[in-house]
């Protein structure tokens, strides 16, 4: 446990070195969602209709951003070896690293959300399902980003392979996530989506470390 | 007491060794040579259990290092051709990260005592980026000085080092030697350290 704390310090201390890398992905966020609004023009009931839909779209490319840069640097330097080597299996640190890349990029995304909401004229009600369907969504995103990560660690061109192989599986995320929005506008109550969500969430918590692990001793070897 | 035997290595359609045997007691080091490319990275990547070997087996004080996996670990430092140092940390948080990361802890004072045996005073609180590449190396240096590890294997330590820093690294396995530890490694260079042995792949 020692370790897996080690490293979320670690990973949030390189965050602060270099901020540029966080900060582009939470002002491409910003930017995107804020685009929509000023394009369709006041017109209050199509925004809140496409609202959900904008800001988890926009929440998913935001998070591809720095998904190549998760596990890049440790290969190019060789800290991914010293992990494999280490004697805390190579699985909680891995579980350590998706949780610091959760910190920095999934969680302002949810602070976010609330104040971008407002441009698209959603009441408090579905402000409130916005972010909790984010803070649940979220780090469904990075743990299943993680595995494309990995599998894409040190190919070439694998920025582009990252987001075809991800985004796919981002589809079920979006789905639920936007539709628990959409449903308590509609008055049907947001609990079913968000139920769905919550357990893609916990069948990832326990996958996606386990197939991350697997896929960076693929690359290593 | 580290031994392998039958030893052998495949890279895409190449056999780079095969049937290959070492041994490695308490004291003694082993010296691997070879031309480039011949596989004496992939070799101590395969002792560290990093890559799987295409034949043979490895064992540690007896036992085959699959099935000690935790422990052989624990008892084993390898350091390659990437230092694992990251630019953006100082030298002291690159060495307390990385204790923290074998699952141990080192106080800053024994951290800071290291790194100024290796001729970085007053460097500890700057980023690694701004270090030279032979700096670069001589914390890894003191990586070696504060890791409690048995066996060492290293990949071309001497790279980047200057003159002082090569007899500093020299002296340093000789103080792991004389206390009882093993050392693989791999240069270009001679080494005149006792209870040497030659590997020629």
């Amino acid at each position: 446990m020692h370790s897996v704390i080690a490293i979320i310090r670690r990973d949030l201390l390189l965050a602060m070195r270099r901020k540029s890398e966080v900060l582009t992905a939470l002002f491409f966020f910003i930017i995107v969602v804020s685009l929509f609004p000023l394009g369709i023009g006041p017109e209050s009931a199509l925004l809140r209709k496409i609202a959900p839909g904008v800001i988890w779209v926009s929440a998913l490319l935001a998070t591809m951003l720095g998904l190549a840069r998760l596990f890049a640097p440790d290969h190019a330097d060789g800290t991914l070896e010293q992990m494999v080597l280490s004697p805390t299996p190579l699985g909680l640190l891995v579980a350590g690293k998706i949780v610091a890349h959760w910190i920095t990029t999934g969680l302002p995304l949810v602070l976010l959300a609330p104040v971008l909401g407002i441009q698209f004229d959603l009441d408090r009600g579905a402000l409130g399902i916005l972010v909790l369907a984010l803070l649940l969504g979220t780090p469904l995103l990075s743990l299943i980003g993680a595995i494309g990560a990995a599998l894409t660690l040190g190919v070439r061109g694998g920025g582009v392979l990252l987001s075809l192989l991800v985004l796919p599986l981002y589809v079920p995320a979006l789905i639920f996530g936007a539709g628990a929005v959409e449903s308590h506008v509609s008055g049907l109550g947001a609990g079913g989506h968000l139920s769905l969500l919550a357990a893609l969430l916990a069948l990832a918590v326990f996958f996606a470390p386990w197939a991350t692990t697997a896929a960076l001793r693929i690359a290593l070897e | 007491m580290l031994t392998a035997t039958g030893l052998s290595c495949v890279r895409g359609e190449r056999r780079l060794f095969a049937g290959l045997d070492l041994a490695v007691g308490p004291g003694e080091w082993l010296h691997v040579q070879g031309e480039n490319g011949a596989g004496k990275t992939s070799l101590l990547r395969i002792l560290a259990t990093l890559s799987p070997p295409a034949e043979g087996e490895i064992r540690w004080h007896n036992e085959p290092v699959a099935a000690l996996a935790e422990d052989y670990r624990r008892a084993m430092l390898f350091l390659g051709h990437h230092g694992a140092v990251k630019e953006e940390l100082t030298p002291l948080e690159n060495l307390t990260l990385a204790a923290q990361l074998d699952g141990t802890t080192l106080d800053a004072a024994t951290a800071l005592q290291a790194l100024v045996r290796f001729g970085l005073r007053g460097r500890e609180d700057l980023a690694v980026r701004f270090l030279s590449a032979g700096q670069k190396r001589r914390v890894l240096l003191a990586r070696l000085a504060v890791r409690k590890a048995s066996l060492w294997i290293l990949d071309e330590p001497f790279t980047a080092l200057d003159v002082k820093a090569v007899a500093m690294l020299s002296g340093l396995i000789e103080e792991h030697l004389a206390a009882g530890g093993m050392a693989i490694l791999t240069s270009h260079q001679s080494m005149p350290l006792p209870n040497g042995k030659v590997l020629s792949i």
